[in-house]
């Protein structure tokens, strides 16, 4: 191998990070952004320096770039594409080493990945689209839990997607006020209900005591339905020792599932209470709040397809996902590209999802999807044809808002339920036969019957701001 | 008021107990499903005040690659005259998934 010389001072990016001749290894971390670049930045130089500040890159040579082998531990930009109906934007694809990254870190992977380079003033805006992790990276991480096929297991729920709820008001309630309005959405058909995000342990209802009545409301369901329930216990909190001590609680007295918020939460957090949760036999229930801060503009962020990525080698038996019907932002093709990320073993690139890369999960357990904001009964078909059976439905306000109270509530969004999925399996076509179908099962059930009544007009068609790229939209 | 159902509490028996039970022609749609799916049919039974535990008492052994509906509703039908009283299950195990893809009571005893 020639010597190589120091020589101080400034080079352009493309000299050492943009490879077009490179073929990507199977070991490789891909990774491909949406640029935006400055004016009179070209596109190589543009996705050169992509490559390079989420690498091995900074502004100037160093000697002690000498030290090492850069060529081996750089990021390299191997290939542009033409961003379907956005002539100022490009797809910069960059291939990452493995070596670069720690092992089972997806802290440290995207610390490198959108760290530094998204302020980095040569682009004006980047989105990262998608990324590709080898089988050999996803190998070093803990995933899910148990995953879905454990979870139906535990839960003894077969052939159909699971019933939640977010108990409401969301803030304000007392612990016993809030246990009976879990009682009452368990004994009346649900399998779940929810602490919402923002339920951690405020002066209204401390954590100790929610814990409590929940357990004491989950208990008397089961006994009275002969069914199992849950409710995700949010154990998200100001420290890590903190949410470990209400996570060691939870278990304490018999919940067989809790609950994370891993963004704001952190993924370091999450990683680790994932790991507990292996450990101890519990479910983990996981939300999602601050991701459309990241994934919601089409020219900058972070794409929800890589964040639902990031969960899942973290680690979580559940995700949220969008509802595409309901009240919540979220394209139908892109919904139904993150949702196969999240559930099944082998993802084939499928650019009319969004999807830019083949992704193998191996033996990796999958995560339930979860559909929740602004749903009620007359969207079943849709949901159940939308999402099939490895889902978790959840109407809080299409189930609390039931002129009959909770239970009504949830026995109207069951029998539902399992009137869409018989009538699926019996070979009709759910969206297109919903009303009838939902018709015909509220004959035997009067609380679905006034549940259609009082949910008719009511629809959220507004139009996604996020939307797959494509040409004449 | 006046307009307001009290909720009545009941028995349930997990997927579709929240429809009324099904009738024959019905059952046989769902065997149909179970069969078309590739999963392998199988009958369970038990005592009502047992039904909450994981397992159930296994009638015969799963029916591996049965394709005959009517084979499997004569199984479900043969396991119902032998255990009067119990309830009667029936299950599609999908062995790729290593779950079982379909479970319901069929006979609520």
């Amino acid at each position: 191998m020639a010597a190589k010389t120091y020589s101080a001072g400034v080079k352009d990016y493309r000299q050492t990070y943009w490879t077009p001749e490179y073929t990507p290894r199977d070991t490789d971390i891909l990774a491909v952004f949406k640029v935006t670049p400055q004016p009179g930045v070209d596109r190589e130089e543009a996705a050169a320096a992509v490559a390079a500040e989420s690498s091995t890159g900074t502004w100037t040579t160093v000697w002690t770039d000498l030290l090492t082998d850069l060529d081996y531990y750089k990021g390299r930009a191997y290939k542009i594409e033409d961003v379907p109906g956005d002539d100022e934007c490009f797809y910069a694809f960059i291939a990452y080493p493995i070596d670069l990254f720690e092992e089972g870190s997806v802290v440290n992977v995207f610390t490198s990945l959108v760290g530094n380079v998204f302020g980095f003033k040569a682009v004006r805006t980047l989105r990262l689209e998608d990324v590709r992790f080898p089988i050999a990276y996803v190998k070093t991480c803990g995933g899910p839990p148990h995953g879905i096929q454990v979870e139906r297991d535990v839960m003894n729920k077969y052939g159909r997607p699971l019933l939640g709820c977010t108990i409401k008001p969301k803030l304000g309630l007392s612990a016993k006020n809030y246990g009976r309005a879990v009682y009452e959405c368990l004994r009346g058909g649900l399998d779940f209900t929810k602490d919402d995000e923002n339920v951690n342990s405020q002066p209204f209802m401390r954590w100790r005591q929610r814990f409590d009545f929940v357990m004491e409301a989950i208990e008397k369901a089961e006994a009275e339905t002969g069914e199992r329930k849950g409710h995700y216990l949010n154990v998200t909190a100001p420290t890590p020792e903190e949410m470990y001590k209400r996570a060691e609680y939870a278990k304490e007295i018999g919940a067989p599932i809790i609950m994370h918020d891993y963004i704001t939460g952190g993924f370091c957090a999450n990683t680790g209470l994932a790991n507990w949760c292996r450990d101890n036999g519990m479910l983990l229930h996981i939300h999602r709040a601050m991701h459309a801060v990241m994934d919601r503009h089409p020219r900058h962020g972070i794409h929800f397809r890589v964040l639902a990525k990031i969960l899942r080698l973290s680690g979580g038996d559940h995700l949220h996902t969008g509802t595409v019907v309901g009240k919540l932002e979220g394209d139908r093709d892109a919904t139904l590209g993150w949702i196969d990320l999240l559930r099944d073993d082998y993802i084939k690139e499928d650019r009319s999802r969004g999807i830019f890369f083949d992704q193998d999960w191996g033996s990796m357990p999958g995560v339930f999807a979860v559909a929740s904001g602004g749903i009620h009964v007359w969207h079943m078909p849709a949901l159940l044809s939308i999402f099939g059976d490895d889902a978790v439905f959840q109407f809080g306000g299409g189930t609390l808002g039931h002129p009959w109270g909770n239970a009504a509530g949830a026995t109207a969004n069951r029998v539902a339920l399992e009137a869409c999925v018989q009538a699926r399996n019996e070979g009709r076509e759910t969206e297109k036969e919903g009303k009838e179908i939902l018709t015909a099962a509220a004959q035997h059930s009067p609380e679905l019957k006034v549940a259609m009544e009082t949910w008719k007009e009511i629809k959220f068609e507004f139009d996604t701001v996020d939307k797959l790229d494509v040409q004449h939209r | 008021m006046s307009d307001i159902q009290s909720f009545k509490q009941s028995q349930k028996y997990e997927t579709f107990s929240y429809l009324p039970e099904m009738n024959p022609e019905q059952v046989r749609k769902q065997v149909e499903y179970i069969i078309e799916q590739g999963w392998n049919p199988a009958v369970e039974h038990s005592e009502p005040e047992n039904a909450f535990g994981h397992y159930w008492y296994m009638w015969k052994l799963p029916m591996f690659g049965e394709q005959s509906v009517d084979t499997v509703l004569a199984e479900v039908e043969a396991c119902r005259q032998e255990n009067p009283g119990h309830m009667v299950r029936l299950i599609g195990y999908d062995n790729y998934a290593q779950s079982q893809g379909l479970a319901f009571v069929v006979h609520r005893g």
